[in-house]
Parts: structure tokens; C-alpha cells; sequence
């Protein structure tokens, strides 16, 4: 019988040829990422070991994103233990660089490499064809003591991915429709993965864009074959692949959807789950107080990029905020170069620093009672972007910008 | 006897406990803000040995193993649920607090009433009515009865 990636990647981290959806593995982790969201609980526990201990240093990776620079003095105290720790025992240690997953993507993470991230949305990493999956402090904890931990085979939804998307139509559209099709918990303890001739017409932004979003689905990890596209942004980056894994045509998959790319239309999240889709039409003129362009999901220069263009020339609407957060200083770079944070700035933009920003909803931007914000965040969870009667829509950059530009959600087309 | 707090499908981590609260340094100043935006008496009312009932999907979102961590430390006895979010699952067990499925138990009790566990025979009573239990696969089983995963590590 075949094998599905996510079977081939824990077979080789578990060091057996073979493993199947179901089966408990002992694995070792190739790289552990924390960020300062639990980095300070899991220092405390560590230091409450009786042998604490670190397996392989040069496996960690921690990363300052979510709260940086410092929103209170307990937040700064929380930084400090972290980047202390990370100092004194010599862990590869980020502050300021950029959301945790971006900066992953650009600096660490290798096609088959088995990664834990004490952060949901490391399912991110599929996009170069790596497990990754989110856990908390304890797991984390134990992998790094260790340097194992054990894994529940998942079993896996292939979608395949045909033909290409329309102009006005993104990743984002894409993944949120399918999380509405497949609801917030269709993938739960799941693997997802794309495969199809759909995939090479996806640069690595999509490509992160959906893998991302798959844990809004329940997912425990998201993947994607590995291709020409994905080789090229690694070389871009000057790294070489650990291992490529690609399913079996004779795996077997828990589901299997075809996927016409074409037929993806704009789309929004409507308030307060993921999986609460509409197209965009169904919420014209719903009336917004802020805009966020950013996150892990969709800061990369390419959605800068759609935004530039859609605002160029126009002026954010009156009495809403928009807040531009590139997610990475790479990508902070690249904007500068190409003139797009004066194309921002110029429309009456607040351009942030690279960081977590109103989407984990606890820095800057946070949202007041009653009001409304359209993000390319995350999640849209009661009280995510501020106080807890707040309203929070999902939707591509473009429709984003759209929005800001006008005061409600509408759709860049309608501009 | 524990007492029921009973909430609704698709709870997330978020809702449990808020982004505002995580980066508070111990888990004891987090605890008073937990459900705040859902039952912002929960934290208050809630006493050593209660429990959470909820139906599907509970704890999606994010890995904050403070959503757990809270509740443990509010002395919440056990979680039971139609079905779990898969890394708040993974993280209660891990910290030793039991989470439990039950298809049946949501639908029969309501916010207040008086219910008891017994872990070992797996078994939940309410009232007069009794309601099986979900067996914990072997190797989380394991880490609850020691007390968590930690416990591995000072072994």
C-alpha cells in the first residue's frame, strides 16, 4: 500500500520505512520554533526541571513577533526572559524581524523536515513541502529537552488544485473557500494537502497563504508537493532541501476534492468563524472603522503589492484607519524599494513595523465596542482584534485595500 | 459533586482566554480573566472540582496552552465535550487535566446542575442518568495517570 507525504515525512523522522494514518510514532524533530505568545511559561517550567537540559541547541528557533515592540512593562518582562535564555544558551534568537512563520520561510524551514512551532499556524511550512504543526509550551518543552516527541499519524484530505485563478481572485479566496466547504473542524486531527497542474500556476506567497489557513479547518499539519517554484525560492535563499516526498499514487486518502480554480469568486469571513463565507457581494456596504493589511497570511511583498496598486492614487476613506504591516523586514525592504510604502503612506496609510500586529489582537490597532474591522488576519474569533463586541472580516488584500479606500466592504472590482 | 458550566459549539482559545492576558508572567494572573468575553463571572463562580461542558469543536484556535493551564488553575475538574480542537486536546492532557468526549452529555444537562466523575470506572452521573465516557487512547492515558508529560522529564 502507498504512502501519503505526511506518512513518508514521519516514517523518516520516526527512522522506519514505513508508517500508516493511526499509528503512534516517536519522532525527532528537526527544528523547534517558539515565539513570545508561551516562550516565558516554557522558560518557567524548564527552570523548574530537576535536569533541565537542552538536546540540540541548533534546532531552536525563537522568534519575538507578536507583541514587539512591547505594548506594557509586563510584556517587556516577558521579552527580556525570553531573549536572555536565548542569549545565555546560544538559541538562534529573531526580534524585530518579522512575523515567526515569514521569517521561518525565508530563513530556516527545508522541504521533509518534521518542525514544531509553539504557534497554530506553523502548518505554514507545508508550503515548501515540511510538516509542520502547532502545539503548546509542555510539547514543546519535552522536544526540546528531548529532542523527540510522538505523533498521531494523521490521515490526509488531497485536494487537487486545477487550472488558474481569475484576475481579481486570490489565495485567500481560495483556502477560505474551502474551509467553508469542509467547515471549521472538516480537517480536524487531518493532514491537508494540494497537488494538481493548479499548484504551478501558485508563486510561494499563495502557496503560504493557504497553508497558513489550514488549521482554521482544524488541520494538524497542511502540505504541498514540491516543485520548480518552491526550489527556486529556496535556492533564492540560499538553502538546499532536506528530503522531497511526494504521495504515492496509490496512498490512500481519507477525501479526495477536485478543485477548478476558475471558479473561485472573491470572498469574505464573516464574523465570528472562519468557515462563515460569503462572497463579498453579500457584504457590500457593511461599514468598516479600520482595515489591516498584514500577518503571516497575507504581509508577503506580493500583497503589498495588490494593495500598492488598488490604492495608488486614492485616499483611504474618512474616519477608518488602515494599518499596512509588512510581514518581515525582507519584505519591509522590498516595499521601501519599490516605492510601495510611499504609495501607502501617500493614501493616508499607517505603515507598522513587521510584527503580529491587530491579528493577534493584543499589540496595536485593537479594535473598540462595536466596531468594525476587515483583515487579512487570521481569524475573525469574538474578540480577536479587541474588545470582545467587536466585528471582524476576513478577505484578500485586495478586497482589504478596496475597503479602506471606500469606508465599507466592497470588492476591488466595484472601485 | 462539581458544578456545570456549559457552553457552546466551537469555543475558541481566544474566547477561553484573550491574546491581552498571555503575556502576563504566571498562569495565577491570567486565571481571573478566563471565559471573561463569554461568562465574565465564570472566573469568579467557578470552584475546585467543577466542570466544562460544551459541545463540538471546543478549544479550536490557537496553541496557547494557556487556555488549559487556566482552567486547570482554576481547579476546573475535567472538560467534556462532543469533540475536542486537536491542540487543545494534545495540551490538556499534557498539563494532566482530563478532557473527555461525550456525544451524549452536552444535550443533557444544563448551565448549573450538579454532576459527578468517576475517571477510574469512567463514568459520568447526573442526577439519576449515567453517561459513558470516551476511552483516552493508550499512550494520552498514560501521560494523564503520570501527572502530565513533564513528569517524563524528572524521571
Amino acid at each position: 500500500m502507498g504512502m501519503t507525504m505526511a506518512e513518508k515525512i514521519i516514517a523518516a523522522a520516526a527512522g522506519k520505512e514505513s508508517c500508516k494514518a493511526g499509528d503512534i510514532e516517536t519522532v525527532t524533530l528537526d527544528r523547534l520554533m517558539s515565539n513570545d505568545g508561551t516562550t516565558h511559561l516554557t522558560i518557567d517550567m524548564y527552570n523548574n526541571l530537576k535536569k533541565p537540559r537542552i538536546a540540540d541547541v541548533d534546532k531552536l528557533v525563537w522568534i519575538i513577533d507578536h507583541n514587539i515592540p512591547a505594548d506594557s512593562p509586563k510584556t517587556a518582562a516577558s521579552h527580556k526572559k525570553m531573549r536572555d535564555f536565548a542569549k545565555e544558551h546560544g538559541i538562534t534568537f529573531y526580534e524585530g524581524e518579522g512575523v515567526c512563520h515569514q521569517v521561518m520561510m525565508e530563513k530556516h524551514v527545508r522541504p521533509g523536515e518534521l518542525i514544531f512551532g509553539a504557534d497554530s499556524h506553523t502548518c505554514a511550512y507545508g508550503a515548501l513541502g515540511a510538516f509542520g504543526t502547532g502545539v503548546g509550551c509542555t510539547d514543546y518543552l519535552y522536544a526540546m529537552v528531548t529532542g523527540t516527541s510522538w505523533l498521531l499519524v494523521p490521515e490526509t484530505i488531497r485536494f487537487n488544485l486545477h487550472g488558474t485563478l481569475k484576475k481579481g481572485v486570490y489565495a485567500r479566496d481560495l483556502i477560505l473557500t474551502i474551509i467553508g466547504r469542509i467547515s471549521a473542524n472538516g480537517a480536524n486531527y487531518k493532514a491537508m494537502e494540494f497537488a494538481g497542474d493548479g499548484l504551478k500556476g501558485l508563486s510561494i506567497a499563495d502557496r503560504i497563504s493557504i497553508c497558513n489557513l489550514c488549521v482554521e479547518a482544524g488541520a494538524k499539519t497542511a502540505l504541498m508537493e514540491v516543485d520548480d517554484v518552491a526550489l527556486d525560492y529556496l535556492k533564492a535563499h540560499g538553502r538546499e532541501p532536506k528530503a522531497i516526498f511526494k504521495s504515492d499514487d496509490d496512498a490512500v486518502f481519507s477525501e479526495v476534492f477536485d478543485i477548478d480554480l476558475s471558479e473561485i469568486e472573491p470572498i469574505v469571513a464573516k464574523p465570528h468563524f472562519v468557515d462563515n463565507i460569503v462572497p463579498v457581494s453579500e457584504c457590500e456596504g457593511t461599514k468598516i472603522d479600520e482595515a489591516f493589511l498584514g500577518s503571516c497570511n497575507n504581509g508577503r511583498i506580493e500583497d503589498l503589492r495588490v494593495g500598492a496598486e488598488v490604492i495608488k492614487g486614492k485616499h483611504v476613506a474618512d474616519k477608518v484607519r488602515f494599518l499596512v504591516v509588512p510581514a518581515s523586514r525582507e519584505v519591509y525592504k522590498q516595499a521601501l524599494k519599490e516605492g510601495l510604502l510611499d504609495i501607502f503612506m501617500n493614501a493616508g496609510a499607517m505603515v507598522m513595523n513587521p510584527n503580529c500586529s491587530v491579528c493577534w489582537g493584543a499589540c496595536q490597532g485593537v479594535i473598540g465596542e462595536g466596531e468594525t474591522l476587515i483583515s487579512t488576519g487570521t481569524r475573525n474569533f469574538k474578540g480577536r482584534a479587541g474588545h470582545k463586541d467587536s466585528f471582524v472580516y476576513l478577505a484578500s488584500a485586495a478586497t482589504v485595500t478596496a475597503s479602506a479606500i471606500k469606508g465599507y466592504i466592497t470588492s476591488a472590482e466595484v472601485q | 459533586m462539581g458544578k456545570v458550566f456549559r457552553f457552546n459549539k466551537d469555543v475558541d482559545t481566544d474566547q477561553i482566554i484573550a491574546s491581552q492576558y498571555l503575556l502576563f508572567p504566571t498562569i495565577d494572573e491570567m486565571k481571573v480573566h478566563t471565559f471573561e468575553s463569554l461568562n465574565s463571572d465564570f472566573a469568579s463562580q467557578v470552584k475546585p472540582g467543577d466542570f466544562v461542558v460544551a459541545d463540538e469543536n471546543f478549544g479550536c484556535g490557537s496553541s496557547r496552552e494557556q487556555a488549559p493551564s487556566v482552567l486547570k488553575a482554576l481547579g476546573v475538574k475535567a472538560v467534556i465535550a462532543k469533540s475536542f480542537a486537536r491542540i487543545f486536546y494534545r495540551n490538556s492532557i499534557n498539563i494532566g487535566m482530563p478532557v473527555i468526549v461525550s456525544k451524549e452529555l452536552y444535550d443533557a444537562v444544563k448551565d448549573g446542575d450538579e454532576m459527578e466523575l468517576d475517571l477510574q470506572a469512567g463514568i459520568i452521573t447526573v442526577g439519576d442518568k449515567q453517561f459513558p465516557c470516551t476511552k483516552l487512547p493508550a499512550k494520552m492515558q498514560e501521560i494523564l495517570d503520570q501527572g502530565g508529560l513533564i513528569a517524563s522529564l524528572d524521571n
